[in-house]
């Protein structure tokens, strides 16, 4: 598999890119060539210079610094959302897989009604009542997007409780948990895989649409939604504080959709033949 | 085919149900007490327990869960959704019907440009599959689909009003204050839908019943139009449908961006008012008319296919 | 005469390693009034040799040799000369009667649509026709069943409507791509009878594509069996069944002998009792 990974460029273009990116968030003290919070009101709306190499933005921040420090909670929150809703997702589809009966009726009738109801009002219905911080963020998106998780987990698990070896197992006394599981996780980890790869995308969109609004990461911290917030305000006197932003985040995107699209063709085995 | 539209009614009461259900407990789990809320909203300069108490009983908050819920229900049928929080004299009902005509202009709008565009660009695409046009295409519905409705928002606001000059930023009044925000509205849904078409009518064009078209020696033109996109129509409808809701709860972001007084915008200042009751009664209206869009789509759906629609005699 | 004469017609499939070649150097004709069969396993590129001529491949198959239909090659044809000679000249019954029809049509307008781009008639021409033609295919209720869609008809109506379809214009080259595959034993008796009628009583030239030993020995004059692209054995039936030369043949010939020998058996068992 290792092999296959590496002969797809575009896995491995995306995956570079994206380690590369958390990388940069991750050391970003000491990537970043300003404080990303120090104003330098002199020199507001800056071109690019040694100094600020893609200059600076309305309160003379360091707009690179500020890109540089905005990986953090834009990638890292998107990451947590989906480490979230996986868990979650997978807790519900295990529960209602496994014990059957009265469990999964309730638990799929749940995934009904939260599948049937828009999710774009459902985020903010919930950031709504928990009230605006990041951490409510996370909460409603996770909320949102869980029972897509559950029930494809529910399937797989649905799937493999009738499949021979487990059948074998029940013959031949091994704890059945064991072996679902054992079977189990390596059968849906590349359906999960792709999906969560792509969804990574989509928490990011959502996430920077929910600071974007001001209901999510909050205006001096830097994350790239907010700073677009901010750039708003001054569009008709300094639009390039409006571009690098969003280009990030197409960037950033279409990396994770690429690799979502790559991550499949590497992972699913029915590819293997051709 | 009565039989089934009556079943398919009664199989969209229980999913009502729940929905208004979870609308009513929304409100109930706000972490602050509803009376004390009305009393503040009420501007009443010292909050008393007794006062609290007062209120409370006004509201009918004092009497169980269950019958609150039912009371609830009935007035919400009888169009009575409560008072704003924030404008005391104003009804929840009064300020959504207000913002409404808005959003259904731009949600419409955007709709006939979804169709408009999606329908000829999926079906060129599909049928000169890997040609330069649907290379280009597929190239852009990359972009689209990664790009955040916002930005997109504000690149053609830069773009076209602020460098061209050619259309006003924000704000509403008449046809050319609407056709950024429906732009902006409908570039994801175009995406998705050209996606959509494409794939389906290719899926279509492997299927016995155009080879054997080939062979009775039809004309390209009758198999594309005729058995190909039809097919193909018949899939996507529901799709289609379903947009139209998808589509008004979509326009949030945009309204914001655009200044648009529709729901979304009183959607965003009411979180920010903490106007719980506004929130509630929009989220109660999109989940609504996305039920209703989905049996109404789903019965249009069987009543056109010959496969699903039973013997008339 | 010979009403089509293949003569080393080669398929290949572009991609992007090069050409996979996937019908090699096939060579066969036949004449007026005549059936060829073609016998080979499935994937053996049976279907795809006489889809070749018949201008059914799109643009990621190459098509090379030739196939000379009354006088003119085909291969060499247009794109619309080529759709113009299909459905009349050339016509074809397929393998699944079920699918072949668009699900959201009436009977009645499939079979319309195609009289109405190869003929002049008029509605109600087309209308009697299409009864004639349903009535010929010992179809009850004819305009009954132009009215009905193709989910509300079984398979075998199915296949006989397909058949009625290519005969009706009086075709000369009529192609049957395994026509009995894909329905059950007593419908793929009567419809093996249609066949047997259409040659007793047309001139129509005819390919009857098959993996069933039984059902070609039941129409056709000559034999050619087809395996892994290529022509492996070619003759009378009586010559195949006794002197074949392929393997494949053989096993095929072997395993039919088989299934007779047991069936002999099994009645003989059945008297004794
Ligand atoms: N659309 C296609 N693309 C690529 N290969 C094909 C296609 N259709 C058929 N083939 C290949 O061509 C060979 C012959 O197919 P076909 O003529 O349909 O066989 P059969 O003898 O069963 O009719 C098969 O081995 C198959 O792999
Ligand atoms: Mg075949």
């Amino acid at each position: 598999m290792l092999q296959r990974f590496l002969h797809h460029k575009t896995a491995v273009a995306t995956v570079s890119l994206v380690l590369l990116v958390a990388l940069i968030g991750i050391f970003a003290p000491w990537i970043a060539p300003n404080d990303p919070l120090a104003t330098d009101i002199i020199n507001k709306f800056a071109p690019y210079s040694a100094e600020y190499p893609l200059g600076t933005d309305n309160l003379g921040r360091c707009l690179l610094s500020r890109m540089i420090y905005g990986i953090r909670p834009t990638l890292g929150l998107a990451v947590l959302t989906m480490l979230g809703t996986i868990c979650l997702g997978a807790l519900m589809g295990l529960l209602a897989g496994y014990f059957r009966g009265w469990i999964e009726e309730v638990i799929m009738r749940v995934v009904d009604v939260m599948l049937s109801f828009p999710s774009q009002v459902m985020v903010f219905a919930v950031v709504a009542l928990l009230g605006v911080s990041v951490q409510n963020v996370i909460i409603a998106n996770v909320f949102i997007k869980w029972a897509w998780y559950a029930r494809m987990i529910r399937t797989g698990v649905m799937q493999h409780r009738n499949s021979n070896y487990v059948l074998f197992s029940r013959c031949i006394g091994t704890p059945e948990r064991f072996v679902l599981l054992r079977h189990l996780v390596p059968s849906i980890a590349s359906d999960l895989a792709v999906l969560a790869s792509l969804d990574v995308g989509w928490a990011i969109i959502n996430i920077s649409t929910l600071s974007f609004l001001g209901l999510g990461v909050q205006a001096p911290t830097p994350e790239w939604g907010a700073m677009l917030n901010e750039a708003k305000n001054v569009m008709t006197s300094n639009p390039t504080q409006m571009i690098v932003p969003g280009i990030a985040i197409v960037v950033l995107v279409s990396a994770f959709n690429l690799m979502g699209d790559a991550l499949r063709d590497v992972l699913d085995p029915k590819e293997v033949s051709e | 085919m009565k039989q089934y539209i009556i079943k398919r009614l009664l199989t969209a009461i229980p999913l009502l149900l729940c929905i208004s259900f979870v609308c009513f407990v929304f409100i109930n789990l706000i972490p602050s007490d509803p009376a004390e809320v009305a009393l503040r909203v009420r501007q009443v300069p010292i909050i008393t327990d007794e006062a609290i108490a007062e209120v409370r009983a006004e509201l009918g908050l004092d009497k169980p869960y269950l019958v609150r819920y039912l009371t609830w229900l009935v007035n919400c049928l009888k169009g009575d959704f409560g008072i704003s929080y924030v404008n005391p004299s104003r009804t929840v009902a009064g300020e959504l019907l207000r913002c409404l005509p808005a959003t259904l202009r731009l949600a419409g709008a955007s709709f006939i440009l979804v169709i408009l565009l999606s329908l000829p660009i999926g079906f060129f695409c599909a049928v000169y599959k890997d040609s330069w046009f649907d290379r280009i295409m597929r190239g852009i519905i990359f972009i689209t689909t990664a790009m955040p409705a916002y930005w997109v928002g504000l690149l053609l606001m830069w773009s076209v009003s602020i460098k061209l000059d050619l259309l006003p930023t924000s704000g509403s009044g008449s046809w050319r204050h609407l056709i950024l925000p429906a732009c902006t509205v409908s570039l994801s849904y175009i995406a998705t839908f050209i996606r959509l078409i494409r794939n389906n009518m290719l899926e279509n064009m492997k299927q016995d019943y155009v080879l054997y078209a080939n062979v009775r020696g039809l004309p390209q033109k009758s198999i594309l139009v005729k058995h190909i996109l039809k097919n193909s129509m018949h899939t996507c409808i529901v799709a289609l449908g379903m947009s139209i809701p998808q589509l008004i709860s979509g326009t949030i972001v945009v309204e914001n961006v655009f200044a648009w007084p529709g729901l979304g915008t009183l959607c965003i200042s009411s979180i920010f008012n903490r106007d719980y009751p506004v929130i509630q009664t929009y989220v109660l209206l999109i989940g609504v008319l996305f039920v209703m869009f989905n049996l109404l789509f789903d019965i249009l759906q069987s009543l056109a296919d010959p496969r699903l629609r039973k013997e008339a005699a | 005469m010979s009403v089509i004469e293949v003569r080393d017609l080669c398929v290949s499939l572009k991609t992007k390693k090069g050409l996979h070649p996937i019908v090699k150097n096939v060579s066969f004709s036949v004449n007026q009034g005549e059936c060829l069969g073609i016998l080979g396993e499935s994937g053996s590129g049976k279907s795809m040799t006489v889809k070749a001529f018949a201008g059914l491949l799109d643009k990621s198959f190459q098509v090379s040799g030739q196939a000379v239909f009354n006088g003119r090659d085909l291969l060499k044809e247009s794109k619309e000369s080529l759709r113009r000679l299909r459905g009349r000249q050339i016509t074809m019954v397929l393998q699944n009667p079920m699918t072949c029809f668009d699900p959201l049509y009436r009977i009645g307008n499939q079979m319309a649509e195609t009289f109405a781009v190869h003929t002049q008639w008029d509605k109600a021409q087309i209308r009697s026709r299409s009864l004639d033609i349903l009535e010929r295919m010992q179809i009850k209720d004819p305009a009954e069943v132009l009215e009905k869609y193709p989910h509300q008809l079984s398979g075998g109506m199915l296949q006989r409507i397909m058949i009625g379809i290519a005969i009706a214009l009086e075709p000369d080259l009529l192609i049957a791509d395994e026509p009995t595959t894909a329905i059950d034993a007593i419908t793929q008796f009567e419809i093996l009878q249609e066949f047997q009628k259409i040659k007793s009583g047309h001139q129509t030239a005819m390919l009857f594509i098959t993996h069933d030993l039984g059902a070609v020995s039941k129409v056709a004059d000559r034999i050619l069996v087809m395996s892994n692209g290529e022509i492996v054995d070619k003759g009378e039936f009586s010559h195949i069944l006794h002197h074949a030369i392929d393997p494949y043949t053989k096993l095929l010939v072997e395993k039919r002998s088989a299934v007779m020998a047991r069936y002999r058996l099994a009645l003989q068992k059945e008297a004794s009792q």
